[in-house]
């Protein structure tokens, strides 16, 4: 008997490989979708704002990373000999925080003053956001793609037929690291002021919440971790060359992520990243040799993916849904 | 009591398409401009008769068209959609493929428009109720996203169905707006090349400064497209006051209230989605037909934003808001060309506003004050890049500051004179 299954596992052993290997870059680039998804649920949760400049805010993050460690050497330069994932680390914190302080920036200019009004009109304005974000980054690329100069490159690790990038390795755990800082977050005092604000915002503020420092700081989270996602899509294997003008409409592809796991549901954002992620490597491994499929349709899974959920289940995976009245 | 402004003694007459003696007026003057302009036949706005400004007033009003219809379902039905460019584009699809030559990867049938322009209107209306059942059961901001990934599905699409849509870098050459009988037959009337004028134009020769025997093409385009604009935009007139649009309204307004008053909901937003998609499937044939040759990539998401904008920043829900924020989207970016120009201009003859172009621009990789560069000097937008940032400001300027869009502002300079010179 045992004898069979060994034998049955040497004939299925190169079918299973490719699958977790495939599991695994999917998991990865579900990471990176689910840093995104993850700063997109926290943004609408506490602000009832549906943020379509996320793309252009994680490449705008991204770009920072690449001036900072590649052009700049800021921190590197005054620190004279540390280890490169030392200072390369350092630049990723510092374009973070940077990229957080515009989202407070953003906020406070064109968001707060739209409180009140239909939702819609308040993602119109984050459109408009994304296109003014977006233009400007690709001029600061100069509409070339830019290296972010991380240490790990292309550098793979490998136990027995498994093969993962460094950088995947990073990613993951990068997410697993945000994630559990964000359990924390939301049991701290703050944290509690941003779940009392998204349940509702006046009965939070009857409470002697400050609504408007809740926005600014979902807001600050929210583009920080655009930021993260728009870095780990950058290096490789993800964005071989580093960012550019496409890094943007990548992250695009972090929407149905959300929409999957629910707009307004922190976990259903990591699920739902997760899922389109592998869902996304999983078609580009199995049908990428059909060729009545074309080329690209890797890239459209999650949205097709998202309109199967979305039929199904209206409100996501794990979403509120709306109690309606008349 | 006549010529008293809002008193209306009879429902009949509120709802009238011009009610007052004013608007019918202004109606008529703007039908004559809009007949002397293409011909340079009107004083001081001659130059937009310039083949140059033509392309450009066709352009908007061939946006008007789609704009139309994205109103209806955004501004009347309340129906949040991204996906107008999709819709757009299986329209223009549709009409390469039933009028398109035949090629040797692309299919063509080679029908003329009669055909193909009402094809590719009712295409687009029949995704649009494939659509829809997904649009009944979804709500609100999700509704958003569905209609975004319509957007991108089909640039996968167009991308794909090489026999369809062309090369993805070359496109491939699409029917022209002529009118034959059938295929292969001379056109009996082209809308495209230039011809002498057409015999009901002639009594634009009466007037004295005018004397004109020929048309340009631009302006036989510009008569065809304005047809379609003004017939479409009495169709959707019709519409928001008569029994489907007030449902619309209903809905909109609250949904589920309007359904328990015996509103259909399901049908009501089908109807707005097949509706909308039809004047988009319009819209977009004809866009591309008088752009001539269209890569899969025109139907980004950026065309959808562009639609959106014109909706919000005309004024949703209104027509004349519609071809407000059409004209002021498609002749921003040219105007601000121009001054630039002119700016340019200024700084090399170091003219009276030099400092104020010297402000703006930057002319070389040392002048580190200013927005746009005109040649390529490391940071500074180019006039392509400006203008899309400028459009994205205008968006959110707007839509702080005037919801309403400019129909808002309209009704509050008209609201202003009205009780002048007792302004409160």
């Amino acid at each position: 008997m045992i004898g069979v299954l060994a034998s049955a596992h040497v004939v299925a052993q190169v079918p299973i490989e490719k699958f977790l290997n495939a599991l695994g870059s999917g998991i990865a680039l579900g990471a990176i979708y689910a840093l995104l998804a993850l700063g997109f649920v926290i943004i609408f949760k506490a602000t009832q704002v549906v943020n379509f400049a996320h793309g252009a805010i994680a490449a705008l993050g991204a770009y920072l990373v690449a001036y900072f460690a590649t052009t700049a050497n800021i921190p590197g330069r005054w620190f004279g000999d540390i280890p490169q994932t030392l200072s390369w680390t350092l630049s990723v914190l510092l374009a973070v925080v940077l990229t957080a302080f515009i989202g407070i920036v953003i906020e406070r200019i064109t968001i707060r003053p739209m409180i009140g009004e239909p939702l819609f009109a308040v993602a119109m304005i984050t459109l408009g956001l994304d296109l003014i974000i977006r233009t400007i980054t690709n001029d600061l690329l100069d509409n070339t793609t830019k290296g972010l100069g991380d240490p790990w490159g292309i550098k793979v690790v490998e136990i027995g037929f498994f093969r993962i990038g460094q950088t995947q390795i990073v990613t993951v755990v990068v997410l697993i690291f945000v994630g559990l800082a964000l359990a924390w977050f939301f049991k701290t005092r703050t944290g509690i002021a941003v779940r009392a604000t998204a349940f509702d915002q006046e009965a939070a503020l009857a409470q002697g919440i400050s609504v408007g420092r809740v926005f600014a700081i979902a807001w600050a989270i929210g583009a920080g971790l655009a930021a993260l996602g728009g870095i780990f899509a950058s290096v490789p294997p993800r964005g071989a060359a580093g960012v550019g003008p496409f890094t943007a409409f990548f992250a695009f592809r972090a929407f149905p992520a959300v929409i999957i796991g629910g707009l307004d549901s922190v976990k259903g954002a990591v699920f739902g990243g997760l899922l389109v992620g592998v869902a996304e490597v999983m078609a580009g491994t199995y049908l990428g040799g059909v060729s009545w499929l074309g080329t690209g349709f890797a890239g459209i899974v999650p949205w097709l993916l998202m309109m199967a959920v979305l039929v199904v289940r209206p409100y996501g995976l794990f979403g509120t849904e709306e109690i309606r009245r008349v | 009591m006549r010529g008293r402004p809002n008193l209306y003694t009879e429902y009949k007459s509120e709802m009238g398409l011009f009610p007052t003696t004013s608007k019918k007026v202004s109606i008529a003057l703007l039908g004559v401009v809009a007949i002397l302009v293409p011909l340079n036949a009107m004083p001081l706005m001659g130059f937009l008769g310039d083949a140059g400004w033509m392309v450009l007033v066709n352009k908007a009003l061939i946006y008007a068209i789609a704009a139309l219809g994205l109103n209806l379902l955004v501004g009347v039905a309340g129906q949040v959609s991204l996906g107008h460019s999709f819709f757009m584009a299986v329209g223009a699809y549709t009409a390469v493929v039933l009028g398109g030559e035949a090629g040797k990867t692309v299919w063509g049938l080679g029908l003329p428009m009669w055909v193909w322009l009402p094809a590719a209107g009712l295409a687009a209306a029949l995704v649009g109720i494939l659509v829809a059942p997904t649009a009944v059961r979804v709500r609100g901001l999700y509704l958003a996203f569905v209609t975004l990934g319509l957007v991108f599905i089909g640039q996968y699409l167009w991308r794909n169905l090489g026999s369809v849509a062309g090369g993805p870098t070359t496109g491939r050459p699409w029917p022209k707006l002529e009118f034959a009988l059938w295929r292969n037959m001379d056109p009996i009337i082209s809308f495209t090349s230039d011809g002498p004028l057409w015999w009901w134009l002639t009594p634009v020769n009466w007037l004295p400064w005018v004397h004109i025997e020929e048309m340009s093409g631009e302006a036989k385009t510009y008569f065809f497209v304005l047809a379609t604009v003004v017939i479409f935009g009495l169709l959707a007139k019709n519409l928001m006051r008569t029994r489907i649009g007030r449902s619309w309204a209903a809905i909109r307004d609250r949904d589920i209230a309007a359904e328990v008053m015996g509103v259909a909901e399901a049908k009501g937003k089908t109807q707005a989605f097949a509706i909308s998609s039809f004047y988009a499937g319009v819209g977009g044939a004809i866009l591309a037909s008088v752009i001539g040759r269209i890569i899969p990539e025109t139907w980004d998401l950026f065309l959808s934003i562009e639609f959106v904008a014109i909706v919000l920043i005309g004024g949703a829900g209104t027509i004349a808001g519609v071809y407000l924020g059409t004209f002021f989207l498609i002749f921003t970016p040219r105007i601000v060309e121009e001054v630039t120009g002119w700016l340019a201009a200024q700084v090399a003859d170091a003219g009276p506003f030099a400092w104020l172009g010297n402000l703006f621009i930057r002319t070389g990789p040392d002048d580190w004050i200013g927005i746009v560069s005109l040649d390529a000097y490391g940071p500074g937008l180019s006039i392509f890049q400006f203008n899309i940032v400028l459009f994205g400001v205008l968006i959110i300027v707007f839509l702080i500051v005037e919801p309403l869009g400019l129909f808002g502002i309209w009704i509050k300079v008209k609201n202003y004179w009205k009780g002048w010179p007792f302004s409160y």
